[in-house]
């Protein structure tokens, strides 16, 4: 039976209350008379310790807390694709019509209309031995989302019977029923879940497919696997969120969770104006059909910052287990960290590095562990993909701080973005000397069998380039540019080139935003052409001013904006361009 | 526990700080408002932080100085802090806690409002996109500010921080109707001559009557910082989505505020984070810098601009550092801009509206905005890095090139930069001055403007 007991002790989101000796840890509670979701975090004899996910404010001793039975549970069900969720899955939309345009408390909604009716196709036949996980039908959930119902992965599985034929029903309908020892379960469209139990599969893969961005720098140079992790730490300022709303809007997976974890509103606002009106570059359909939004800004309450990230990994598996590629992108993990600080130091526990939890790490572990490639429990088979990425917020953009060195531990993809760049207006701002990924080797096969065999060995010059300049910059600062020789300047002003002409990339513009795999191959190919063709060059005596002033150069610069995906023959005639213009200078000799 | 005409009073059992410890708490909530009446009869108001087992945790907001054990008593107003609104606060000046200060008597309340206020839900968020022309060229050309926006200037002691948000109060107010448009002031900590500054510069505007002060000088209670932003905001949300004015928002100095709430946490004994501040530092902020914003359906906007002094200059201390993560974007006073003299001394590299996107373009602005925008960014920090070589290695180590950038950083900052405080220049003038900056690079150096805005606006020599 359910806990009742009564509130003894208030401050913020910490409640203590007695009377809870029947109360569960983590299930969830009911706080006072306006009846706040609350859950319980520590239990010591009959007294519970709840956080407290609405406000708090004129909630006193003595007022009633009832438990409900259940762990923090998500509904997952057809209606969640295009929903702006808060952090415990209540739709933001439903909420304003209950209490305007600002947030008010204790109001229940439900996740998704359990009204609205979806056509359901029917994939099992009454008979079949169906088990936790199996697939029964298929309902259109948006344009871009074709909704596989699943029965629940804890089912027990049973022998299915009394399902229905196709037709519309809405959430409510019983679909089928399953019969296992004379007992009967009711399986409906959707099923709940406990959102920090990691969802069931049946195997892992390798990630070996690049997860395609159209983000150039990472892409190309720090890519990351369809079922991988990445994080993206940077002070404030060099473009976090910028860089993962290009990843939200231009990634190759067909869901994307995004969860704005303690983050501005803003922010949320604009991925609620803008998605609805730009078109997946695959499908053409708009992006808000693929997208569900979490959303727990700053300013709302922090223990439903906590459960956020929860909420929104358990959806992204939800879809996977359908045989879905998804991403997840939480902006900030450092404000979960925060939310699991502030609870921690009500709850009065040893703090360890910067009051941080001694448990922070397993935390961040855990989170970055429910990533991967996985084959899905129940049949029929089918692969999906969970690939996490987490924004870091470090204080004073240190990357030796708690939640920054922790998350690298667990993480394979790291894009460093640097104020230095950021400042100089270079976006994305992702350091290429600090960066890194794990998933190099792995995914090369693809870009080989893809784009060009030729892609791992262009990178790694391209890349090298960059290298070579790094150590010489350091000479340029003491003696300045012109101590170099000739084809040490090369290298700087090719440097410069990819900086410009590849590394970067303008999101606000409208072909610049998006990049083709096939498109960023031709472009880097073009660089190091150019460099090939500029030592040779040299060596033939060509002075390095005429090199630099070749027409080719700016085109190089301005081809990312100026030459549509679609547009590949102007890159070869771009290539022809060149070819030719070293030619002209080719008899050109200094003369000394 | 007594009982007076109805009323009950608690007796005070511990007192630290600025916390005092009410005993025998029987129906106390949190957050709920308190009375602290001393035996000379002055009472002072305080809020609970902390209620159960018969005890409630109270900061009082003037202060402890002067209360006793014995001769204290609590009384718990049974509702939350409210601040009384109507339009009737117009011209108005109050103290930090909200009470008239100017002599005049309580504004008859339209209505009384939760100060902490409510999250705005951000499904009913509108996005901020309306241009608003400061007549600053470093801030409409480089970091244009947009209704409904929050953007702080991060400044240091001693620097012009307050001339430059005196400045944008003053001349963002004329555009537009002026019926629509409110500045709502609130110092926090202040030396009495910066606040009469400001009250001062928006008299001789003209703008005084659409504004509402709130100041907490130096001498006045240092808790009594907690609560006047929010009194303020409280305010100006009231009249922006009560009454559809466009409100602007300047607080100075958020360093204080900071520094109040850090006294209390310590107070309370909790586990710090960095450098002594609370852990929930950013959530704090959060709670006043997300209120700015505008509403669908409603008219009005709240915008923010927030000063704060940076201890030592730093911008990595725990105030700006998490500020920065909150606001949309900052505008950073340079040291070094200010001892060479100039004004506004905004160090542009380090300056950022996030905001500006939206705000700017054909339409609003100018549709070349952004490319010129970006290649001033580019420029000028590459002429910083040509100035810095050129202290190593002497003018004549540099290229020709280099020698254009260094040409070009002394003009941005001598021509563009550098304004008088009462010099309004129209968003025409500031790009035409931007595209001086750029004409200064031959056309090949140009790789962030398109050819076609290139052709149109470059200026020939």
């Amino acid at each position: 039976m359910a806990a009742q007991g009564r509130i003894v002790w208030v401050s913020g989101p910490a409640v203590r209350a007695d009377g809870m000796s029947d109360a569960k840890m983590y299930e969830t509670v009911t706080v006072g008379d306006s009846k706040l979701v609350g859950e319980v975090i520590r239990l010591t004899g009959d007294v519970a310790f709840i956080q407290v996910y609405e406000s708090t404010s004129g909630l006193k001793p003595g007022e009633p807390v009832v438990g409900t039975g259940n762990p923090l549970s998500v509904l997952l069900g057809p209606g969640i694709i295009g929903q702006l969720y808060d952090g415990i899955q209540r739709p933001l939309r439903e909420l304003s019509k209950a209490s305007g345009s600002f947030i008010g408390r204790g109001i229940t909604t439900s996740a998704v209309d359990m009204t609205k009716k979806y056509h359901f196709v029917p994939t099992a036949s009454n008979g079949d031995e169906v088990a936790g996980g199996n697939i029964i039908g298929t309902v259109q959930e948006t344009d871009l989302i074709e909704h596989s119902i699943m029965i629940s992965p804890d089912h027990k599985g049973g022998k299915l019977s009394n399902l229905v034929s196709e037709g519309d029903y809405d959430l409510e309908t019983v679909l089928a029923t399953t019969e296992k020892d004379g007992q009967s379960v009711d399986i409906k469209m959707y099923h709940k879940w406990p959102v920090r139990k990691p969802r069931p599969y049946n195997k892992r893969h390798d990630p070996t497919v690049p997860l395609l961005t159209g983000q150039r720098v990472i892409d190309t140079f720090f890519p990351i696997a369809k079922g991988g992790t990445g994080s993206i730490p940077g002070a404030f300022g060099t473009g976090k969120t910028v860089t993962l709303h290009q990843i939200a809007k231009w990634a190759d997976s067909q869901v994307v969770v995004y969860i704005g974890c303690g983050e501005r509103g803003n922010e949320m606002t604009e991925v609620l104006v803008e998605f609805p009106h730009l078109k997946d570059p695959r499908s053409g359909k708009p992006l808000m059909d693929r997208t569900v939004l979490v959303a727990n800004t700053s300013n709302m309450p922090v223990a439903a910052r906590e459960a956020s990230i929860y909420t929104g990994v358990t959806i992204a598996e939800y879809y996977r287990d359908m045989g879905k590629d998804v991403v997840l992108v939480a902006d900030s993990t450092s404000r979960w960290a925060e939310s699991l600080r502030e609870m921690s130091g009500r709850l009065e526990e040893m703090p360890a590095e910067e009051g941080y939890p001694s448990y922070l790490a397993s935390r961040l572990a855990e989170f970055y562990e429910r990533a991967g490639r996985v084959q899905a429990a129940g049949s029929p088979d089918r692969n999906g993909s969970v690939t996490l990425i987490g924004a870091v917020s470090p204080s004073g953009g240190d990357f030796t701080e708690p939640v920054t060195t922790h998350t690298m531990r667990f993480i394979k993809t790291f894009w460093a973005l640097d104020a230095k760049l950021a400042y100089s207006r270079h976006y994305p701002s992702i350091n290429w000397m600090n960066s890194y990924s794990g998933y190099l080797a792995d995914i090369a096969k693809w870009w080989s069998e893809n784009i060009s065999e030729d892609w791992f060995k262009i990178r790694s010059e391209t890349y090298g380039i960059l290298q070579r300049e790094d150590t010489l910059k350091e000479i340029v600062r003491l003696l300045g540019p012109e101590a170099l020789p000739d084809e040490e300047k090369l290298i700087l002003e090719v440097a410069r080139m990819v900086k410009i002409g590849l590394l970067q990339q303008n999101s606000f513009d409208d072909v610049d935003t998006y990049c083709s795999p096939e498109k960023q191959f031709k472009l880097m190919k073009l660089l190091v052409d150019f460099y090939q063709k500029g030592q040779q060059a040299l060596k033939e005596g060509t002075a390095l001013s005429d090199i630099r002033e070749l027409g080719v150069v700016s085109s190089l610069l301005k081809a990312r904006m100026d030459i549509k995906d679609d547009e590949m023959p102007k890159l070869e005639q771009l290539d022809k361009d060149m070819q030719e213009q070293f030619k002209s200078i080719s008899g050109v000799k200094v003369s000394n | 526990m007594t009982v007076e005409g109805g009323v009950q009073y608690s007796k005070i059992a511990e007192i630290k700080g600025p916390l005092v410890v009410v005993d025998d708490v029987d129906n106390a909530a949190f957050d709920e408002l308190v009375e602290i009446e001393t035996t000379e009869g002055e009472r002072r108001l305080g809020k609970v932080l902390e209620v159960g087992n018969g005890k409630a945790i109270v900061q009082v907001f003037e202060g402890t100085t002067g209360l006793s054990i014995s001769g204290t008593s609590a009384k718990f107003v049974g509702k939350v802090m409210e601040m009384p609104v109507s339009k009737e606060v117009l011209g108005r000046v109050f103290d930090g806690l909200g009470r008239p200060k100017d002599g005049l008597p309580d504004p008859i309340a339209d209505k009384f409002v939760d100060i902490n206020g409510e999250p705005m839900n951000p499904e009913q968020r509108e996005y901020p996109k309306d241009f608003i022309q400061t007549g600053v060229s470093v801030i409409d050309g480089l970091m244009t500010l947009v209704r409904g926006q929050k953007l702080p200037i991060f400044s240091g002691s001693g620097m012009s921080h307050n001339l430059l948000a005196a400045q944008i109060a003053r001349q963002a107010s004329v555009v537009g109707k002026q019926d629509d448009f409110a500045v709502v002031f609130a110092a926090i900590g202040v030396q009495y001559s910066e606040a009469e500054y400001f009250r001062r510069s928006l008299e001789e505007s003209g703008a005084l009557k659409r504004s509402v002060l709130f100041l907490n000088t130096a001498d006045d209670p240092a808790i009594e910082r907690i609560i006047t932003p929010r009194v303020a905001l409280t305010v100006a949300e009231y009249l922006a989505f009560d009454l559809g004015m466009h409100v602007l928002v300047v607080i100075t100095d958020m360093t204080n505020y900071a520094e109040a709430l850090r006294e209390i946490s310590a107070a309370r004994e909790e586990v710090p984070g960095r450098k002594g501040y609370p852990g929930y530092l950013y959530t704090d902020l959060s709670t006043l810098y997300e209120r700015a914003g505008k509403l669908n359906g409603r008219k009005g906007s709240v915008t923010q601009v927030p000063i704060l002094s940076m201890p030592s200059d730093d911008i990595t201390h725990p105030i700006p550092d998490l500020t920065g993560y909150i606001t949309e974007g900052q505008i950073v006073v340079g040291r070094d801009l200010f001892r060479q003299g100039v004004y506004p001394p905004i160090n542009i590299l380090s300056s950022l509206s996030r905001l500006m996107k939206d705000g700017i373009g054909e339409g609003s602005t100018r549709d070349d905005h952004s490319e010129v925008s970006n290649q001033v960014y580019d420029a000028y920090s590459r002429s910083q890095e040509v100035r810095a070589l050129a202290g190593i290695v002497g003018k004549a180590g540099l290229t020709e090139i280099d020698l254009k950038y260094l040409e070009l950083g002394d003009t941005f900052e001598n021509e563009f930069l550098t304004q008088a405080t009462d010099e309004n220049r129209t968003i025409e003038e500031t790009l035409a001055l931007m595209w001086k900056i750029v004409s200064k690079l031959p056309k090949n150096e140009i790789t962030k403007i398109k050819d076609k805005h290139v052709e149109k606006y470059y200026q020939e020599k």
